[in-house]
């Protein structure tokens, strides 16, 4: 396409810094100039502040107490991340465990697909956040409602690809399977599953996205820890700063989210034409 | 280096003494589309004996590669039945290997897995699935390449791993639809001469579509010329050149020149049948 140039050429990162450095030049002209009240729209420099004392540990380090690292780790903001990551982490894994088996048995087999496809129908077209109410009566508060929620955001885009990836594998490897003699079971977790595994990843890309949505919203309703409640409580206190704060680091969660997804793809799916790039 | 499968030429004297392996008795295959009822193959009669190189050879819509499914046991015959070695074909089989023109090969797996699966279902050993694995990369010249993956192969070099793992699976029978029509020229000389390196050493019945006059001649014993619409044998032409043949030499060109109209025949109607169905619309 494009002529080969540097990824990272002086030209290519002034020119991808100018827009944000302009808005913020502007958002803390704004600030500064005392029209806009702190408490709707704090500057720059204070939601920095703000974001790098949400990093650090709360407490002086003591060596009595705990060893470096953990007390490097204490800070409330990596507390929360990791608390929206574990949730996250198991409630994807629980709902795209359940679609993944359900999925593939329903593209490989039209009775299957039969017997739950009206339902699915039914049930994939209400939202995970219209299931608050019932998690929180089944569930209570806690864990484990918003590991339900999260669990349904995932659990649909799962299924609908699994479901999807096996329908659409070329005929020709079922031909050559066969022909090399391969049995059923053979065909199915040699041929059918790798073969399906392009759109099958490109359903749990969907599905932890999801989940990322779903885990900021629970949050805010069912526990007290994680990104998601900590913005929340911010403004009962009116910190503005730390709102925008949190919300800096959900975006960048998010982004480490998504890199990481993109890697796992990008191992797996080593063999497929379209990743040589 | 030993031979690692069985070879079977040095028990036959000649082909035309050996016992009849594929026999082919009134073979009719129909298929409708839509309103249409297209007789792909009719009165199909054939004998193939075991290490004939068979090539089948005819237009596009001859059903050339409707035979080779038929024997494959892809598509059961409409009537009629194939039996190999006695026994009528109902399915697919690792007896009858099959390599595809679009080569088939499993994307997801590298080279040296590709050669390994048909061994995998059978359950041979690891030990000798590895063994029997680097004799086929090395007689196919694929040893550098054993763990890239398909797509990062030239078509010349899939096609060598699809014909590695058939023959991995060590079937009396080979069977080739158009494996060579999607290469370039010059590639497709050397696998020509590389597959009658391998018939030559290891003996099989090799079944083989091609619409390449030059091929035909260039490849096999017996060339069966099928007709356009319904499908039948129009002429079974042996060819008794000593391998290996020169396309420059007068006696393949006399042939050449038989077969070409002979397959033009055909051609032409199948131009027409085009034509007509155009103008129908």
């Amino acid at each position: 396409m494009s002529q080969a140039k540097p990824r990272f050429s002086p030209a290519v990162v002034v020119r991808g810094a100018l827009v944000p450095v302009l808005m913020i030049a502007l958002w803390q002209g704004l600030s500064s100039s005392g029209m806009i009240n702190p408490v709707v729209l704090p500057s720059p420099v204070a939601v920095v502040e703000r974001w790098w004392a949400y990093l650090l540990p709360a407490d002086p380090y003591d060596p009595a107490q705990s060893s470096w690292i953990l007390w490097a780790l204490s800070g409330e903001m990596l507390f929360d991340a990791w608390s929206s990551l574990y949730r996250v982490v198991l409630g994807f894994a629980v709902g795209a465990g359940l679609a993944l088996p359900l999925g593939l048995a329903m593209g490989g087999n039209p009775r299957v697909y039969a017997l739950f496809d009206p339902l699915m129908q039914v049930l994939r077209p209400i939202p995970p956040i219209a299931y608050i109410p019932l998690a929180i009566l089944w569930f209570g508060l806690g864990n484990a409602p918003a590991i339900f929620l999260i669990a349904i955001g995932a659990f649909f885009p799962v299924l609908m690809n699994t479901i999807a990836g096996v329908r659409h594998v070329d005929g020709i490897y079922l031909r050559a399977a066969r022909n090399l003699g391969a049995g059923r079971l053979t065909m199915f977790v040699r041929v059918i599953l790798p073969a399906a595994t392009p759109y099958i990843l490109a359903g749990a890309r969907i599905g932890i996205g999801t989940a990322f949505i779903v885990v900021i919203v629970s949050e805010m309703i069912a526990v007290n820890s994680g990104l998601g409640f900590r913005i929340l409580e911010a403004r009962e206190f009116m910190w503005s700063d730390k709102i925008i704060a949190g919300m800096f680091t959900i975006g960048l969660l998010g982004l480490a989210i998504d890199i990481a997804m993109n890697r796992l793809n990008n191992h797996l799916l080593r063999w497929h034409r379209g990743l040589e790039n | 280096m030993t031979p690692m499968l069985k070879t079977i030429a040095d028990s036959l004297p000649t082909a035309d003494t050996a016992p009849v392996q594929i026999r082919v008795r009134d073979v009719e295959k129909t298929f409708t589309v839509g309103p249409q009822k297209i007789v792909a193959l009719q009165g199909i009669d054939l004998d193939i004996r075991r290490g004939e190189f068979v090539c089948l050879l005819g237009p596009s819509g001859c059903g050339k590669s409707t035979l080779l499914n038929a024997v494959a046991g892809f598509q059961p015959p409409t009537k009629g039945a194939v039996t190999v070695d006695g026994r009528t074909i109902t399915a697919p089989g690792p007896d009858r290997g099959m390599v595809f023109q679009e080569y088939a090969l499993f994307p997801w797996m590298t080279v040296a897995q590709n050669v390994a699966f048909g061994l995998e279902i059978k359950k041979m050993g690891k030990a000798e699935i590895a063994e029997r694995v680097e004799w086929l990369l090395q007689k196919l010249h694929l040893q550098d390449f054993r763990n890239r993956y398909p797509k990062d192969l030239s078509g010349g070099m899939r096609q060598r791993v699809a014909i590695a793992r058939v023959l991995a699976l060590d079937s009396p029978i080979l069977l080739m639809d158009e494996p060579f029509g999607a290469l370039d020229a010059l590639t497709r000389r050397t696998l020509q001469d590389e597959l009658l390196r391998i018939w030559e050493e290891v003996g099989k019945t090799i079944l083989f579509v091609t619409h390449s006059i030059e091929e035909s001649i260039y490849l096999a014993d017996r060339i069966i010329v099928m007709t356009y619409r319904p499908g039948t044998i129009k002429r079974d032409v042996r060819v008794d050149m000593p391998r290996p043949r020169d396309g420059a030499a007068p006696e393949f060109n006399r042939l050449k020149r038989e077969l070409s109209q002979m397959v033009m025949e055909e051609q032409q109607r199948f131009s027409q049948d085009e034509i007509r169905s155009v103008t129908a619309d």
